[in-house]
């Protein structure tokens, strides 16, 4: 069973080590991470996709808070929610089967974005069952490099999960301890 | 303006530092300077970074607040870690500052630069790199706070030479500890209102008494709770203390190496109330078949332990004395004499079973020792244990009247814990009599801190139960290695020579009349006494569940008590 959570976490250099030791320590086994910025300053968002069944599912969310740079978790596994990943594929492609692999990307809505003499690059933006299937329509023709970028998602409807007030107000960490992100600023 | 080093003993002045544990080094070269301006701290010099950070935890352990240790980078730092790791299993509040190589020299491998948060990072509750002047308060404040909020623990802050050495604007006057915040108490009143119902409809209940108890001082409101329920308390091995051990409602210690009926009583339990325990696997048996007509209802500040090793039916998130004290006024019955003559009647003969009574075979027991230790200190002083066969001996001879009175490493089973935790104990409470028993194998492991005993001039007493194996790995071997007793016979060194080379007292016993002069003799000396005790070699500790086995099914006690395996 897979299951999706949105971390947001104190921007400080080592967040992402502390994160990835603490799966990595109770066993928790990563199907993929991704990591960037938000609009609200000193914070980033994780998307962190994990094997693991629903009994499990707040001991992570537990384990996660007892960071103090982790600001707020959601498991999203069971709300209705926005998923995509992008992918780069090169794809071997001679003049001669060139228009069989274009028709691949029309029919996943790709884009090709580099053209070269014996090969095509292709990106795709989608649902990661959707990039699996793009994958499998080019793969005859000879896969020479691909790059996915991991799941990135958000809940769909008007709710954010986490707000720029959110950050001003919230204690770090839940009810582990309260301390505000102040304590932590400057500190990395 | 203060130097990053002054910042940090003023910092530590302002979170009510007295005593700080520590081994000086180039990285911490300034900070010690420094120290040169605040006799107000008292800095005592270990000769292992490892007995710092054990003496800074005994210290907490002991009663003393927040334990501060110190050491210098790389080697210094790593040494450590077996101390941090100790009280993060055992939730200690414990701030280790370490000094690191300047802040140009991070990441070159520059002498003596080790990566000590990234090593300490899965042992600590956090870690701080600092480099500079200005972020040495505020990240001193913030480890403090974090060291002794919530479920407590350690806290490592590295503070690179060059942020030791710059200035900035500081007033020490201006800084104040962070207020202690209680948390939030996520239960809701529908979790409370099922939880009072589960206990008022129990007829079997029995609380599992844990560390908790005294990390949140809810001794109270334990024994306001299970005597106006008449609920019979287990304890955990960190648990003992928290409730006295001659009340009538005091089961004893629970687990692997827990009297035969308070086992079955959990086993029998249709509830069992978690309080401030972890449900580790030394005191479940097998989960399989841990308590399984028992409903389940887990008092809990650390939501990650709820539902980690055992399924409960309810968890009450928050302090312990908070949770207490909102349950107490709804307990509606204690009309529950038939479940308690019931283990009244499992304890059957085990229960008046007093080994003092038992004929001298001319063999000199740990139990024994131990026994008449308790006897001979009225069960007063503050013990502390190192781990292994002694240990359990102690938890179970030894009868514990008052919270923070017995000190042991229960999570992490460090052996060499004992003397240098029971130095920090001393400094945090001077006027207790405090006893260090340990056997001859974790002894060793850290004895040379024998020295910072003798040169601060501690008080303290030593027991070393000495029976020339790696007594419980012996044991494991016997019952589980078919007696191949590999790597465990141990020489040791004439222990009594020993204290006397490093100016202390020592004194040796080999038969059981010897042990009550000895101790009376150890406690009459002022200063450091060391007591040899030379017991029979392959004793072992009854009863015992074998690890995997039900909680139920132990290993009980060849009787009478004290035949030795050997003769068995």
């Amino acid at each position: 069973m897979v299951r999706t959570f949105i971390v947001y976490v104190a921007d400080h250099p080592g967040v992402l080590n502390r994160v990835s030791s603490l799966f990595r320590r109770r066993g928790y086994n990563i199907e993929s991470l991704t990591v960037g910025h938000t609009h609200i300053p000193e914070v980033s968002r994780m998307t962190v996709v994990v094997a693991i069944d629903a009994q499990g599912a707040p001991l992570v969310e537990a384990n996660l808070y007892k960071l103090p740079e982790v600001l707020h978790v959601d498991d999203i596994t069971s709300v209705p929610s926005l998923h995509r990943e992008l992918v780069i594929v090169k794809v071997a492609a001679l003049q001669s089967v060139r228009p069989d692999v274009m028709r691949v990307v029309e029919a996943f809505r790709a884009r090709v974005i580099e053209v070269a003499a014996e090969s095509l690059v292709i990106e795709a933006t989608g649902p990661e069952d959707a990039i699996d299937s793009l994958i499998e329509g080019v793969r005859p023709y000879g896969i020479l490099e691909m790059t996915r970028t991991g799941c990135v998602a958000m809940t769909r409807g008007n709710a954010a999960t986490f707000t720029l007030e959110d950050r001003s107000q919230k204690t770090v960490g839940s009810s582990w301890h309260s301390t505000n992100l102040t304590v932590l600023r400057n500190c990395s | 303006m203060k130097t990053g080093a002054q910042i940090v003993w003023e910092c530590l002045i302002g979170e009510g530092v007295k005593h700080v544990f520590g081994y000086p080094g180039g990285a911490i070269l300034p900070a010690y300077d420094a120290l040169c301006g605040y006799p107000e701290i008292h800095h005592v010099l270990v000769r292992h970074e490892q007995g710092a950070t054990h003496m800074a935890d005994g210290y907490a352990r002991a009663g003393g607040g927040v334990g501060v240790a110190m050491a210098t980078s790389g080697p210094g730092a790593t040494n450590m870690v077996t101390g941090i790791a100790t009280a993060m299993m055992d939730s200690s509040p414990v701030v280790c500052i370490t000094g690191q190589v300047g802040s140009k020299f991070l990441g070159t491998d520059a002498f003596q630069e080790t990566d000590i948060t990234g090593i300490t990072l899965p042992i600590t509750k956090h870690n701080y790199l600092v480099k500079r002047a200005e972020d040495v308060a505020p990240t001193l404040r913030a480890a403090f706070h974090l060291a002794r909020s919530g479920r407590p623990g350690p806290v490592l802050v590295d503070i690179t030479k060059d942020a030791q050495q710059s200035s900035c604007e500081f007033v020490g006057s201006a800084y104040s500890p962070f207020a202690v915040t209680e948390g939030n108490q996520r239960a809701d009143a529908n979790q409370y209102a099922a939880a009072i119902e589960m206990i008022n409809a129990a007829e079997r209940p029995v609380i599992l008494a844990g560390h908790g108890v005294l990390l949140s001082n809810a001794m109270g409101e334990l024994s306001e709770f299970a005597e106006s329920a008449s609920i019979p308390i287990a304890m955990t091995l960190l648990g003992i203390g928290g409730f006295p051990a001659s009340h009538p409602l005091n089961l004893g210690m629970m687990g692997m190496h827990g009297e035969a009926w308070v086992n079955h009583a959990i086993q029998e339990a249709d509830l069992l109330l978690a309080f401030g325990m972890r449900f580790d696997d030394r005191v479940t048996g097998t989960l399989k078949t841990y308590a399984p007509r028992a409903k389940k209802i887990h008092v809990e500040i650390d939501p990650a332990e709820v539902n980690k090793n055992v399924r409960v039916d309810i968890a009450l998130l928050g302090d312990l004395r908070r949770v207490l004290s909102r349950l107490i006024p709804n307990l509606a019955r204690s009309d529950r004499q038939r479940w308690l003559h019931y283990i009244d009647d499992l304890k059957g003969d085990s229960a008046v079973r007093d080994i003092q009574k038992l004929p001298d075979n001319g063999h000199l027991y740990a139990a024994h020792v131990i026994n008449d230790l308790w006897r001979e200190t009225n069960g007063n002083s503050i013990v502390v244990t190192d781990v292994g066969q002694h240990q359990m001996w102690e938890a179970q001879y030894y009868k514990h009247e008052k919270p923070h009175s017995l000190i042991t490493s229960g999570g992490l089973g460090t052996m060499g814990f004992a003397l240098p935790a029971a130095i920090g104990a001393k400094f945090a409470r001077p006027d207790s009599e405090v006893w260090v028993v340990a056997g001859d194998g974790g002894f060793q492991m850290t004895m040379p801190e024998l020295a910072t005993a003798a040169q601060e001039e501690l008080d303290l007493n030593i027991a070393v139960i000495n029976n020339g194996y790696l007594g419980m790995v012996r044991q494991w071997q016997e019952f589980f290695y078919d007696r191949r007793y590999s790597a465990t016979p141990l020489l040791s060194p004439d222990f009594a020579k020993l204290a006397e080379a490093f100016g202390l007292r020592g004194l040796t016993a080999r038969s059981r009349e010897q042990v009550a002069p000895a101790i009376r003799e150890a406690r009459q000396h002022r200063g450091t006494a060391l007591i040899n005790f030379m017991v029979e070699q392959e004793d072992a500790v009854f009863p015992m569940v074998p690890s995997g086995a039900a909680l139920h099914q132990m290993i009980r006690r060849p009787s009478p008590l004290v035949e030795t395996a050997a003769e068995a």
